[in-house]
């Protein structure tokens, strides 16, 4: 499936709507489904908050199903990632002004069971999770 | 998100019902903010009994309403979060820090 629409933050909850709708496909837990929304919603706000600074700019989001694993990509063409592997670090923020946790990558890798994050400066972000939905 | 507020002595009690992310989170901060404001109570107690949902935007806000209460002498305490909202309270470590109750009356003899 695949989905496109405009980065604003009401849209943060259609996204994990739809993408809940579509695990649903596999049968999984209540857990599972609430894993899967959590980390979906944290990537879709760092394409609104750091991709398109809150500006807006679309959001892409594609959900895939190969037997009983999910692969969910979120895109956007924002500004891209300078240092990923330090965006990756806990509790780190670029923009602490903003209340912001930092612990949005953290929250995608301890609830899915794999995190790609691939981007480029000026072009814009791709985060691919997998899980594999048990029950 | 719909919040509402109760008061009890010296503390500002928080209900909070719906889903806690980056959307809703400003409106959050916005209103405690504004109700501290207004009637400098001295402590926090956040009630997520009805909170269906949050990710780590809500956790952004709960620490940042922590940091404003505690440099004024308060306290601040969340209460009886579901299980999927207590998993990202403990991914957070939060609870290192923040107390967690059951209840409000609880919460209102330990504060």
């Amino acid at each position: 499936m695949k989905i496109e629409f405009k980065g604003i933050s009401q849209n943060e909850s259609f996204a994990r709507v739809a993408v809940a709708s579509f695990v649903s496909l596999l049968d999984p837990t209540i857990e599972e489904i609430t894993d899967v929304k959590t980390a979906v919603s944290e990537a879709v706000t760092n394409s609104i908050i750091h991709g398109y600074e809150n500006k807006g700019g679309l959001v892409k989001v594609e959900g895939y199903i190969t037997g009983s694993e999910i692969m969910v990509i979120i895109s956007d063409e924002g500004v891209g990632i300078a240092d990923i592997e330090k965006a990756r670090e806990p509790l780190y923020t670029s923009r602490p002004d903003l209340e912001r946790s930092g612990m949005g990558f953290t929250v995608m890798e301890s609830f899915m069971d794999e995190l790609i994050v691939e981007s480029e400066l000026g072009t814009g972000t791709k985060v691919t999770m997998k899980k594999i939905i048990k029950h | 998100m719909f919040i509402s507020f109760k008061v009890n002595q010296d503390k500002l009690i928080v209900f909070l019902e719906g889903e806690l992310d980056h959307h809703s989170a400003e409106q959050v901060r916005s209103k405690i903010d504004n109700k501290i404001q207004d009637n400098n109570e001295k402590n926090i107690i956040l009630d997520f009994s009805k909170v269906s949902f949050m990710d780590s935007s809500g956790i952004g806000v709960v620490i940042g309403r922590y940091k404003m209460i505690t440099a004024k002498g308060g306290k601040l305490c969340v209460v009886n979060p579901a299980s999927n909202v207590n998993k990202i309270f403990e991914l957070s470590g939060l609870f290192k820090i923040i107390n967690r109750y059951k209840s409000i009356s609880e919460a209102i003899n330990n504060l």
